[in-house]
């Protein structure tokens, strides 16, 4: 199985954003670089726009991901409430 | 010749402060949390306040309330001084742009007949209202000053609130052409009108809480709910059916002020009721108390400024609420 991949810049709004996914998966590697922060995992990784409310305590769109992401790897499946990558094979 | 690029990466040395990492672990912390927690000094005071002398200056026991850890009641929105300012400036843009499209179409001279003097006698007055929650909410943070994250968001709370007492006043000068009538007229409302004293009675009653919690509870939870439900879910509608929807744009402030605040009350009062019986206890007997006084005091003004069902709808309303909160009788 691939990795599935997504960096963020390192700030104090893309913090909210990787202790969300880290909750909500639990596998997932999370390495600190220098300015960006790069999370990996096996198959797929998803980011949910009611986990990254709480964590942040206020509304998110998911759209505004984009402000912050450097770059990824794997499938999109983007919707209101999610952002998933995912490899198909 | 090639030229091979490296980079090299240095650790940082500390992820945080000792004080967060000791809570959370050694890893970046939010702003938040950097903001708020353990940053009121909890021992090693030198003297006993000269105004009471049985407590030390920053003391948890001036409450009835006991928490194993207070900071437990961290604010869902997680306001520190940054994102608070900068929510309420969006906001106040917002108000701004409002009050300025209602004094330009000049929406204050096409309201129907009445509805002016109706505004004057009941939504103004609120302003004196609000100021007593700027004052409860000064009253929380200065005695749960050993819990900056209580404290914090309790003072956002109370400068939100003089805000709302500055908006009223906005919509008296609105109404009179900036010549400030409108506030001498419901100034003289709220002191010798009978439908207000009984409010006017209960708001320098809490003014007298000894206990900060309770304070908290009469205001922020009995009080509020019940005049935010008469406010801005009956009174909308009648201002709405009777062409007067054009206010709406001038208090939308004060109603998504107040559903956020909620959120914030809400959690503070689920986290103390789910830690102890005792606390729920004492919170329950708070909450009846309350309740009956805000009963006698709301009832001529609810019943002038809709009907005599209002009331029971308002209450219908804070019950909701309680039992979201798990104070359910």
């Amino acid at each position: 199985m691939s990795k599935v991949l997504i960096a963020f810049q390192e700030n104090d709004e893309s913090r909210y954003i990787v202790q969300a996914i880290e909750q909500d998966n639990p596998d997932a590697t999370v390495h600190f670089e220098p300015a960006m922060i790069r999370i990996e995992n096996e198959g797929a990784l998803t980011i949910n726009k009611a986990t990254v409310e709480e964590m942040m305590g206020c509304d998110w769109e998911v759209q505004s991901i984009h402000v912050n992401l450097l770059t990824l790897t794997g499938h999109i499946d983007e919707d209101d409430d999610y952002f998933t990558i995912h490899w198909n094979n | 010749m090639t030229i091979e690029i490296k980079t090299a990466k240095m650790d940082t040395v500390r992820n945080t402060f000792g004080h967060i990492a000791r809570r959370f672990g050694d890893k970046p912390a939010t702003r938040y949390q950097e903001a708020t927690y353990d940053i009121a000094a909890q021992t090693n005071f030198h003297y006993k306040p000269l105004w009471d002398q049985d407590h030390e200056l920053n003391d948890p026991t001036r409450t009835a309330i006991v928490m194993e850890d207070w900071y437990a009641l961290k604010d869902p929105r997680q306001f520190y001084y940054g994102p608070y300012v900068q929510s309420r400036a969006r906001m106040q843009e917002n108000a701004e742009s409002n009050f300025n499209f209602f004094d330009k179409r000049n929406l204050a001279a096409k309201l129907p007949d009445g509805i002016k003097e109706n505004l004057i006698k009941f939504l103004i007055p609120l302003r004196h209202a609000e100021h007593t929650a700027n004052l409860n909410n000064m009253y929380c943070t200065a005695y749960a000053n050993y819990c900056t994250a209580v404290a914090q968001a309790t003072l956002f709370e109370a400068m939100d609130r003089f805000g709302n007492a500055q908006y009223y006043s906005r919509i008296g000068l609105s109404l009179d052409g900036n010549t400030g009538d409108s506030l001498v007229e419901a100034k003289a409302e709220w002191m010798n009108n009978p439908i207000w004293q009984g409010l006017r009675a209960y708001c320098e009653r809490t003014l007298t809480i000894d206990d900060w919690f309770e304070t908290f509870i009469a205001q922020n939870i009995v009080l509020d709910t019940l005049l935010d439900n008469l406010y801005f879910e009956q009174y909308d509608v009648w201002l709405s059916e009777h062409g007067a929807g054009d206010i709406l744009m001038l208090t939308e402030f004060m109603r998504e002020r107040s559903k956020e605040s909620h959120r914030w009350s809400d959690s503070l009062i689920k986290t103390v009721v789910n830690e102890s019986d005792q606390n729920a206890d004492q919170i329950k007997s708070w909450i009846s108390t309350w309740r009956i006084r805000a009963q006698q005091a709301l009832e001529p003004l609810a019943t002038g400024l809709l009907s005599e069902d209002a009331l029971a709808e308002a209450y219908a309303a804070l019950a909701g609420r309680l039992k979201k909160i798990g104070l359910a009788d």
